[in-house]
């Protein structure tokens, strides 16, 4: 499929246009059907792709989850609103953090709590090594999947060791941080932790300089990830991709500039964008994002004022926001994580929903897959980053 | 970025007839939301995305919402003949009683979806959704081929609430297995008992499966006696 030749059709928005292609077998050959999964190493957990091939071509790929399904959102309307907050590191369990600061805020707007300076510049500590961390993994996988056996996904684990041992002495845990509160954070980081992040911060662009030094320009890499698995921005768009999936398509669509959330505003740092709609810019996105991550963090390791990390209105007992309904979101490292609230004036939610990123962006798994070839459905997969714990709730 | 207010006559301008209801929110992050007749839903889809100023191409999240049976008790005064003895005569007064009633308000399982535009960079707008009942007229029009993100989401609401989209490409359940039953997302969703014992039974648990196992047993003794 050329560039050109979707666009056009877009244009017109025809009916139907934001639908897969149909694929018709070669000649009278017959299609196989494969089930991919739930137990295959690429699929980064029980996830399953039915799978209609023709030869070696996709011809129709149906998504298929829920074997982690345990109803989390029935599960948060059955206790407090505080009582879920560390049931919400369970949903994408690489990104703790971020799932705790987007639940707050949803919980902040419903309720219209303030959040002292020191905190937002902690959260945004926190979120952006989060950040940092879940693509340097996501990239790992991605050349995991593609035959590089070890050694590019243990460099990532590296680097990922590190933050995760900032996050244990902040909060206690390296993954089930739950370390957020409604109008705050839980607990004040030392000045020696700071001093650490400082530190581990400053390694972080020679980390990134040697990915790339070791992966950009891999011939194999280019070779299996260029002009594979290509989504033009309208579909995207339309189909709500979020995060660097979205912006891999060239749309330039990020929260932390859109929203305005937080204290986003105070940094300098740019949002990279694709070109060529592929694998591989999405790869390298990722790069480029850790690298941006990376700057905001240096800034606010050096801004990072004093005072209080708790709003000292906000209650932890007794926490019964007024009767109304509130949407938060905040831009995680997998898209656009969303909370929506409604409040019937009780101690627990009426209506508690999680809008999972990896979950919306599957939508557009097939029309990514449709025509490749089956080696090639692993690094797609890959190339859009989904957490199962995420994606089945 | 237009009020609610706004886009409702807006709506209104493109859609004759759509009679669309702004549903108020009083909780401080203001986000109203516009009431649609399912039967226009689509044509006011189509506007609010292809409209130039309002570009909504972007559908976040959608949602589903069950409110139940709502019994409301309400005190109304009343005047009514009542036969008293007054001052040894017996005699019919008037008299003003209070009285409650009560009055069923039947409840409804609704779809909310939040809409946002990448192109202008704002939102959200919402919108609602309401069926007839909770029981047989379920069904709410798909907005899938207006947003494609709604194809996932609104077959998660089919899956756990029991909503059918009608022209939806492909409504199936989602997160439940296909053989599943009934919709456990409902507010009067009711476990099945279908379970022996916890290895940790305890409390609530432990009573429940104390009344399965009697369950079990007289079913038991009563196959034997025949």
């Amino acid at each position: 499929m050329t560039n050109s030749a979707a666009e056009s059709a877009m244009d017109a928005k025809v009916e139907g246009w934001n639908r897969p292609r149909v694929i018709e077998p070669d000649g009278d050959n017959e299609l196989l059907e494969v089930a991919m999964g739930p137990h295959h190493p690429s699929t980064h957990g029980v996830f399953r792709m039915d799978v209609a091939l023709d030869g070696e071509r996709i011809a129709k790929l149906k998504p298929v989850f829920g074997y982690l399904h345990r109803n989390h959102e029935k599960l948060g309307e059955g206790q407090t609103y505080l009582a879920s907050m560390p049931y919400t590191d369970r949903l994408d369990y690489i990104c703790s953090l971020t799932n705790n600061w987007a639940y707050a805020l949803a919980v902040e707007k419903l309720a219209g709590l303030e959040v002292p300076e020191r905190a937002e510049y902690l959260r945004v500590i926190v979120g952006e090594l989060t950040r940092v961390q879940n693509h340097a993994l996501a990239v790992g996988f991605l050349i995991q999947d593609m035959g590089a056996s070890g050694t590019p996904l243990m460099y990532a684990f590296r680097e990922r060791e590190k933050i995760l041992d900032m996050f244990e002495e902040l909060t206690g845990s390296r993954m089930m941080c739950n370390y957020m509160r409604f109008g705050g954070c839980r607990v004040d980081a030392s000045p020696a932790w700071l001093d650490q992040a400082r530190k581990v911060v400053a390694g972080l662009p020679g980390f990134a300089d040697e990915l790339e030094a070791l992966l950009c320009t891999n011939e194999i890499l280019m070779a299996r990830t260029q002009g594979v698995g290509i989504l033009p921005p309208e579909l995207a768009v339309n189909a709500g991709a979020t995060g660097p999936l979205l912006r891999a398509s060239g749309v330039n669509y990020d929260l932390r500039k859109v929203d305005h959330y937080s204290i986003y505003d105070r940094f300098n740092f740019k949002v990279p964008l694709g070109d060529h709609w592929d694998v591989y810019d999405r790869f390298m996105i990722r790069l480029l994002e850790l690298r941006q991550s990376v700057r905001i963090l240096e800034q606010a390791l050096k801004d990072i004022p004093g005072g209080p990390v708790m709003d000292p209105k906000a209650k932890l007992r007794g926490f019964r926001p007024k009767p109304g309904e509130a949407y938060g979101r905040i831009e995680a490292p997998k898209g656009e994580l969303g909370f929506y609230l409604i409040s019937d004036g009780g101690p627990n939610p009426y209506r508690y929903r999680v809008r999972p990123p990896s979950f919306v962006n599957l939508t557009v798994l097939e029309d990514m897959c449709l025509g490749q070839n089956v080696a090639d459905v692993v690094l797609i997969l890959g190339s859009v980053d989904i957490v199962l714990g995420e994606v089945d709730r | 970025m237009k009020t609610v207010e706004e886009i409702k006559a807006a709506i209104e301008a493109a859609v004759p007839g759509a009679g669309v209801e702004i549903v108020a929110n009083p909780s401080p992050s203001g986000q109203h939301s516009l009431l649609l007749k399912p039967e226009h839903a689509v044509a006011v889809g189509k506007f609010l995305r292809d409209d130039a100023e309002l570009a909504l191409d972007h559908l976040s999240n959608v949602t589903g919402v069950d409110w139940l049976d709502k019994e409301i008790a309400e005190k109304v005064k009343v005047t009514r003949q009542v036969t008293k003895t007054v001052d040894g005569v017996e005699q019919t007064v008037e008299e003003t009683v209070d009285e409650t009633r009560k009055r069923v308000e039947p409840g409804y399982l609704e779809a909310v979806y939040h809409l946002f535009s990448v192109a202008k960079k704002h939102g959200p707008v919402v919108l609602r959704m309401r069926t007839q009942n909770r029981s047989d007229q379920v069904e709410l029009p798909s907005l899938t081929a207006i947003w494609r993100s709604a194809e996932f989401q609104e077959r998660e609401i089919f899956d756990l609430y029991g909503i059918v989209f009608t022209g939806h490409p492909d409504l199936r359940r989602i997160l439940m297995w296909d053989g599943f039953k009934d919709h456990p997302m409902r507010k009067d969703y009711v476990e099945p008992d279908d379970f022996d014992y916890e290895p940790t039974a305890h409390d609530e648990v432990l009573k429940r499966a104390q009344e399965h196992r009697a369950k079990q047993e007289a079913a038991v003794q009563e196959g034997a006696g025949q």
